[in-house]
């Protein structure tokens, strides 16, 4: 069968073609239209035949097997693909807009702006992950931004998926990716790790806060290798009003060992969204690169160089996950006491998991609340105080541990806002025990345990026997 | 289509109830069996009579080393094999006998080939057990999709159009897609002995229509299986392994 000519006005399976977008080494993409679907949809159509590369042709199959699997806000919705043996090709959503890659003139971009992309970021490759799939080459050109503020992930070719066979992996010798942001670990070969991911974001946020790529633009494998034993140049050495805190969330992410950077891309986007809550440490001080004694010495150290055992993408996140628990400080003490027991049980099997304790200040529906008491002290800060000291016996690192107050006219709604907002994975809330406090307030506990998006644990004191 | 796969079954009817059950819970309409229903397991007898059935409804059924030591002694087996297949052959009747002696060795259907071990010389009984035997199987046949059982852990391998070989360990209940362009050997995992570390029955559907392939797991009563085989006085290693998965 002949096969059918790309040219505008040409229809295949029903999509017609309208205008060519974008023309690329591996593949062309079209705008295409299908009577009564108002969706605007895009058509990838693969450069295959004569003289193509081998990697369109395969990483063009995966991308043909992952992106039918994914779903959600954060992923270019799945329509049709053609079959590789007739014709192939992948019909998705077109999202509105342009990619990141149309900011790179206005860079550097103000530094709150560029947290702001960076959480969004993070959340969309969090989501990613949680469907077993590593992206592999996140960049700007492959990050667009809906109309109602959802990163999207553009382009699985080079993406593995942790329950589809790796096609890239035994096909090709070389790493694949794209040379600025590729972490060390793809260098070396390895495609299963999730926290290469946030390396690439690392190497985003660095660029798009300072103007310059930390590790330059080499493409030779030579000049890829060495940001396996050398530093970049901290931000601050750059701009000299760089934040401490985003220079510690930018270096942690282009550390070359993945298991110093952040456990998950939820907890990156946590820092990302709260900055005062960042824990500062060397990273945040850094002025100039590693001594050059340093750098040698990484460079010559072979247990650098040595490929670790992995763990499965779904394993990696499941051992970090962000913990929040409900503390309702006028509440009963014992209330309170069950919350931190059971609290403490759970983190001590997990030790990359973070702790968020929340508080709800209740604000009245009508009066404007003045954040000042009686006694003239600052609400806030008092809580925020109280719920550290109830947290204290825990014995948390500081990295692990946030305190947050929010003001709110419903308890209820704002813990499960605050829940879905910051990925949280598991909430620990205490049931009321006075019934008439309950029927007064309505039960928190029971609106969250039903409505929340994550696992609920609901505590309630052991009675003792005798006790009212 | 949904089509039912089972490979080494091994004369445990607890294991195989289990996951015919599963299967046409999801909807399975045909069936395929790819050899070794009889060895290692205390059911011979009730293996094959319901192998027979499920081949006069349709089913696709191949031959194995096990099913082809009972009519040939000089087939070669490990002590506990041949021990337990000389029992065996005391359990099985003149019609099953003669079931089991005149299966084939491959049978084809659509573009899919059905085989107990290595395709390339399927009566050397060969473990596929990597990427290199893999390719010698697939490089022996014409088929789009190859399954073939004997080596009890299940495993998928990919060839491209330029010969490069993948090789993957599949994840229970996750759908794999088989791409047109290049070829495929589906290793399923073992009915009635698994060996991967998980001791629930494995077999594997495929979805015609979608062109997909699932590899599932069947949790079934060891207890029985195991106590079973004691019962009849084989080698109770046979039983305990059961347990391990191993």
């Amino acid at each position: 069968m002949a096969k059918p000519l790309h040219q505008p006005g040409v229809t295949i399976d029903g999509f017609r073609l309208e205008e060519i977008i974008h023309q690329g080494g591996m593949a062309m993409l079209w705008r295409v239209t299908r009577p009564g679907d108002a969706l605007p949809m895009l058509m990838k159509v693969p450069r295959i035949g004569e003289g193509a590369d081998p990697a369109a042709i395969v990483s063009f199959e995966m991308e043909q097997m992952i992106l039918p699997r994914l779903f959600g806000v954060h992923v270019p919705k799945f329509i049709a693909a053609g079959d590789f043996s007739v014709q192939p090709y992948l019909v998705m959503e077109a999202i509105a807009g342009k990619a990141l890659l149309a900011r790179l003139p206005e860079l550097p971009l103000p530094y709150a702006e560029v947290a702001a992309i960076g959480a969004k970021i993070a959340t969309a490759l969090d989501d990613l992950h949680r469907q077993h799939v590593v992206h592999l080459d996140i960049k700007p050109s492959n990050i667009m931004v809906r109309p109602s503020g959802e990163a999207v992930l553009l382009d699985y070719g080079l993406s593995h998926h942790e329950e589809l066979p790796d096609l890239m992996q035994e096909e090709f010798r070389l790493p694949f990716g794209t040379a600025p942001y590729m972490s060390p670990e793809q260098l070396r070969g390895i495609r299963n790790d999730p926290r290469s991911d946030l390396f690439a974001l690392g190497v985003l946020l660095y660029f798009f806060s300072t103007g310059v790529r930390p590790f330059g633009e080499s493409e030779s494998l030579r000049g890829m290798r060495r940001r396996l034993w050398r530093d970049p140049e901290p931000p601050r050495r750059l701009r000299p009003d760089y934040p401490p805190w985003l220079q510690e969330i930018v270096l942690r992410c282009l550390e070359s060992e993945p298991a110093w950077r952040y456990p998950t891309a939820a907890q990156l986007a946590f820092e990302l969204t709260h900055p005062d809550d960042v824990k500062l440490t060397g990273r945040s001080e850094r002025l100039k690169r590693d001594p050059f004694t340093t750098v040698l010495r990484r460079r010559f150290n072979t247990d650098l160089m040595k490929l670790r055992p992995q763990a499965a993408v779904s394993d990696q996140l499941a051992s970090a996950p962000i913990v929040a628990v409900a503390i309702d400080l006028e509440g009963a003490e014992e209330l309170n006491d069950a919350l931190r027991v059971t609290t403490g049980r759970m983190l001590a099997t997990m030790p990359s998991a973070r702790l968020a304790c929340l508080n709800v200040l209740r604000q009245a529906r009508i009066a404007i609340d003045t954040t000042l008491d009686e006694q003239g002290h600052n609400k806030h800060i008092d809580r925020i105080v109280r719920l550290k000291d109830w947290a204290s016996p825990l014995r948390l690192a500081d990295n692990r541990l946030t305190a947050h107050v929010i003001e709110a006219v419903d308890p209820a709604a704002a813990i499960l806002e605050f829940t879905s907002a910051n990925r949280v994975d598991h909430i620990l809330i205490g049931a009321r025990q006075n019934s008439l406090m309950r029927k007064l307030l309505g039960g928190v506990s029971a609106k969250v345990a039903a409505e929340a998006d994550c696992t609920v644990t609901v505590v309630r004191p052991s009675l003792v026997s005798g006790a009212s | 289509m949904l089509i039912a796969l089972f490979a080494d079954i091994h004369a445990n009817r607890p294991a195989f109830e289990a996951c015919l059950a599963q299967a046409r819970g999801y909807g399975a309409q045909r069936f395929v069996l790819l050899g070794d229903y009889v060895g290692y397991g205390a059911n011979p007898d009730w293996a094959v009579s319901t192998v027979m059935d499920l081949v006069d409804g349709g089913a696709i059924a191949v031959l194995g080393n096990h099913d082809s030591a009972i009519a040939n002694p000089r087939e070669q087996l490990n002590v506990e094999a041949r021990m337990v297949t000389e029992w065996t052959r005391g359990v099985l009747g003149t019609a099953q006998r003669k079931f089991l002696a005149e299966l084939p060795l491959t049978q084809q259907s659509d573009d899919r080939l059905y085989v107990h071990a290595d395709a390339s010389q399927p009566k050397q009984w060969i473990y596929v057990a990597s990427a290199t035997e893999a390719a010698q199987s697939l490089i022996a046949t014409s088929a789009h999709v190859s399954f073939c059982g004997h080596i009890h852990k299940p495993a998928l391998y990919t060839m491209s159009a330029t010969a490069k070989m993948t090789a993957f360990t599949p994840t229970t209940g996750a759908a794999i897609p088989l791409a047109v362009g290049r070829r495929w050997l589906a290793v399923l995992g073992s009915v009635g002995q698994p060996r991967d570390g998980n001791p629930a029955a494995s077999y594997l559907m495929l979805d015609t229509a979608k062109n997909e392939i699932t590899y599932c797991r069947a949790p079934y009563d060891i207890e029985a299986a195991a106590a079973a085989i004691r019962n009849q006085g084989l080698p109770t290693w046979l039983a305990d392994r059961l347990f391990r998965g191993t």
